[in-house]
C-alpha cells in the first residue's frame, strides 16, 4: 500500500536527479566562449583521472575556472533555499513560510553591507554576511523565548521585526556609503548574483551547507510531526521544542550560507517547495530530496539564461522573481490548486 | 490499577482549576468524563499528556509519575486523540495512521516496513483500510477521527485519552465513533473520554468521572452516577431518566420549573 506512494516519491526522485544531471553537463557548454561539448566532458574528467589535453589553455579556463564553480554554487545555493523553505513551513505550519521569514536574508544583507563599507576584502564581506545573519536568527529565538504563550507565533513575530531592524541599519549603511563606488557594489550584491562565483566561495559553502543538509535529511519523518498541533505531536513522543529548534537552527545555516555567497536570491524557497509538494505531496521522507534536487534544477537553468539570455548580465536575484512571481500566481488562481 | 490521579491540583496564575481531584482507573476501563464548560476537563488531561507541568499531586501510570516520564517513554503508554485535527499540510490516511508509530524508532530514523504494516492493521482495525491513500484533510469529520483513533492504536500504548471526540460530528457518525471506542475498551484499552453528551456516557461508558468547580463531583458507575441531581448540579437542567428496552434514556425536561 505504502508503496503506491513510496514508489511515486522515488520515480519523482529519480527522474528529477537525471534531469540535473543532464542540465549540469549541458551548463557547461552553454556561454560565450564556446567549447565542444566533448572537451567539456574530458576537461572535467581530466580534473580526476590523467588524461591528455586535446583542449586549449583558454577551454580549461573557461571551463574549469568559470563555469564549474558557477554552476556547482547555482546548484548548492538552490537545492539549500528550497530545502530551508521546505523546513521553515513546515515548523511554522504555514505554507507562506520563505528562508528569509526569520530575517536570516536581512542580517547577511547587513553583514555584507557594512563589509563592503568597511572596504573588506571579498571573501571577508562573505564571512560576515554569514556571521551577521546567524546572529539575527539568534536574537529571533532568543527574544521569542522570553515571550509567554504560543511559541511559534514568537518566533514569526520576532523574525519580522528583527529582519526590518537589519534592513533599516542595511539602508543606513547605503545612506553614508561612498555613491561612486561602495553603493553600486552593495546594491549589486544585494541583487544577488553569482557571477565571479569562485571555487572558494564553493569550499566555503559546502561545509555549512552539509550541517545544515544532514540533520534534516536525517530527522525528515519527524519533521512531519511539527506540523500538527503542539500537544498532538507531544503525546506521539516528539520532543518538539528540541525538535523545531534544531530543524530552525539547520535551515537557518542553509540560508545564510546560500545568502552569503550568493546575495539576495528571493522565490526559490518559496516557489520550489510548492511545486515539489504537487509533485510528491507533503511527506518530507520524498518532500526534502525532491525540493532539494528540483532547487537546484531552477537555479541552474535560471542561471543559465541569467549568464546567456542577453549581452549583458541579469543579477539571477531578479530573474528569479520575474520567474517565479508570476508562475506561482498562475498556480494559485489555477481552479484545482489549493493552498 | 493501571492509571490513578492523586490529589491533582493545577491553577493558571491565580486561577484555581483543578483542586483535589483524586480517582484511579482500571485497565480496560472506559471511563466517561463529564462537566460543564470550562470546568478543567481538558486541563485534566493536558495534566496527563504531560504539557501542563505546574501541578501538585501526582499522576502515576502504572505506579510511574508521568512528569518523570520522557516524552517517548510517555507516548508509550499514552496515546490522545484531539476534539479535531485541522492539518496546515495534507497527508495521506496511512501516513497519519503511520505518524502514530513514531515512538517506536529512533529520532534518526525513518518508519520501516512493520511501522507500515501496523498502521495498516490499525487503519483495517477501525474500517477505514479502504482510505489509505486518500488526502486526510479531503475526509468527512467522522473518517477523520476514526482516523485518528487509528494512528493511536499504531501507537499502541494501554490508555487512549480523547477530549471530546465526537463533538464535530453528525449523530451517525457520534454513534459509530464511540462503539469503536468501546469495542476498544473491550479489548483490553483503557479509555478516559471526555463528552458533553450525558447519554453517550450512559450508554456507552463503564465509569463517570464528574467534574464542578474544578473537583470530583461523582464519580463511579454511570447506572449509579448519572442521576436528574447530578444533571441539574453540572449543568442546571432539569431531566429524567427513563428504562427503555435499548437502555436508559436521559430525557431532559424542555419546560421550565415541570419537575
Amino acid at each position: 500500500m505504502r508503496t503506491t506512494e513510496g514508489r511515486r516519491g522515488r520515480l519523482i526522485l529519480c527522474i528529477l536527479a537525471a534531469a540535473l544531471l543532464s542540465l549540469f553537463l549541458l551548463s557547461f557548454w552553454l556561454g560565450r566562449y564556446d567549447v565542444p561539448p566533448g572537451e567539456v566532458i574530458r576537461i572535467l574528467l581530466a580534473r580526476l583521472f590523467p588524461l591528455d589535453a586535446t583542449w586549449t589553455e583558454q577551454m580549461q579556463v573557461a571551463v574549469v575556472h568559470i563555469r564549474l564553480p558557477r554552476i556547482l554554487l547555482a546548484c548548492m545555493v538552490g537545492g539549500c533555499l528550497a530545502t530551508a523553505g521546505t523546513a521553515y513551513q513546515s515548523v511554522f505550519r504555514n505554507p507562506m513560510a520563505a528562508p528569509d521569514i526569520l530575517g536570516a536574508s536581512s542580517g547577511a544583507c547587513f553583514g555584507a553591507a557594512l563589509a563592503i563599507l568597511l572596504g573588506f576584502s571579498r571573501s571577508s564581506v562573505t564571512v560576515l554576511a554569514f556571521g551577521s545573519s546567524l546572529l539575527s536568527v539568534a536574537l529571533v529565538y532568543a527574544i521569542a523565548r522570553r515571550t509567554r504563550g504560543n511559541q511559534v507565533m514568537s518566533i514569526l513575530l520576532a523574525g519580522v521585526m528583527i529582519g526590518s531592524l537589519f534592513s533599516a541599519c542595511t539602508s543606513y549603511v547605503k545612506l553614508v556609503a561612498d555613491p561612486s563606488n561602495q553603493l553600486p557594489e552593495i546594491t549589486y550584491w544585494l541583487m544577488g548574483s553569482l557571477s565571479g562565483s569562485r571555487l572558494k566561495d564553493v569550499s566555503f559553502a559546502v561545509i555549512p551547507m552539509l550541517i545544515g543538509l544532514v540533520p534534516l535529511y536525517i530527522l525528515r519523518w519527524r519533521i512531519n510531526l511539527l506540523t500538527l498541533d503542539e500537544e498532538e505531536a507531544r503525546s506521539m513522543g516528539v520532543h518538539t521544542r528540541r525538535l523545531r529548534l534544531t530543524v530552525i537552527l539547520c535551515a537557518t545555516v542553509l540560508t545564510a550560507v546560500s545568502v552569503a555567497v550568493s546575495g539576495m536570491i528571493g522565490w526559490v524557497g518559496l516557489v520550489i517547495p510548492h511545486l515539489s509538494r504537487k509533485l510528491v505531496g507533503n511527506d518530507c521522507r520524498y518532500l526534502l530530496p525532491v525540493s532539494t534536487i528540483f532547487g537546484a534544477i531552477f537555479l541552474l537553468l535560471v542561471d543559465n539564461v541569467s549568464r546567456n539570455l542577453l549581452a549583458v548580465e541579469i543579477p539571477i536575484g531578479i530573474l528569479t522573481a520575474f520567474v517565479g512571481a508570476p508562475f506561482f500566481l498562475y498556480l494559485m488562481t489555477r481552479k484545482e490548486h489549493s493552498l | 490499577m493501571i492509571l490513578s490521579v492523586e490529589n491533582l491540583c493545577f491553577s493558571y496564575g491565580a486561577h484555581q482549576v483543578l483542586q483535589q481531584v483524586d480517582f484511579a482507573v482500571e485497565k480496560g476501563e472506559f471511563l466517561s468524563i463529564l462537566g460543564p464548560n470550562g470546568v478543567g476537563k481538558s486541563t485534566l488531561f493536558r495534566c496527563m499528556l504531560g504539557t501542563l507541568t505546574g501541578y501538585q499531586g501526582s499522576v502515576l501510570v502504572k505506579g510511574r509519575e508521568i512528569r518523570t516520564l520522557s516524552h517517548r517513554e510517555r507516548a508509550q503508554r499514552i496515546a490522545y486523540i484531539p476534539q479535531s485535527h485541522r492539518p496546515t499540510f495534507g497527508y495521506t490516511v496511512l501516513d497519519t495512521a503511520l505518524m502514530g508509530t513514531t515512538r517506536q524508532f529512533s529520532p534518526f530514523q525513518q518508519p520501516k516496513r512493520a511501522q507500515t504494516d501496523m498502521a495498516l492493521a490499525a487503519l483495517e482495525r477501525v474500517g477505514v483500510l479502504h482510505l489509505a491513500q486518500r488526502n486526510f484533510a479531503h475526509l468527512s469529520g467522522g473518517e477523520q477521527q476514526l482516523v485518528l483513533i487509528a494512528r493511536a492504536i499504531a501507537q499502541q500504548s494501554d490508555i487512549l485519552i480523547m477530549d471530546e471526540p465526537t463533538s464535530a460530528l453528525d449523530y451517525g457518525n457520534q454513534l459509530r465513533v464511540l462503539r469503536q471506542v468501546r469495542d476498544l475498551s473491550r479489548e483490553g484499552y483503557t479509555v478516559l473520554l471526555s463528552t458533553h453528551n450525558p447519554q453517550h456516557a450512559l450508554t456507552f461508558a463503564d465509569r463517570v468521572l464528574a467534574l464542578h468547580n474544578g473537583t470530583v463531583a461523582a464519580h463511579g458507575t454511570a447506572k449509579e452516577v448519572l442521576n436528574p441531581e447530578l444533571l441539574r448540579r453540572l449543568y442546571r437542567v432539569e431531566a429524567i431518566l427513563a428504562d427503555t428496552p435499548g437502555g436508559s434514556v436521559i430525557v431532559p425536561l424542555t419546560e421550565e420549573g415541570e419537575s
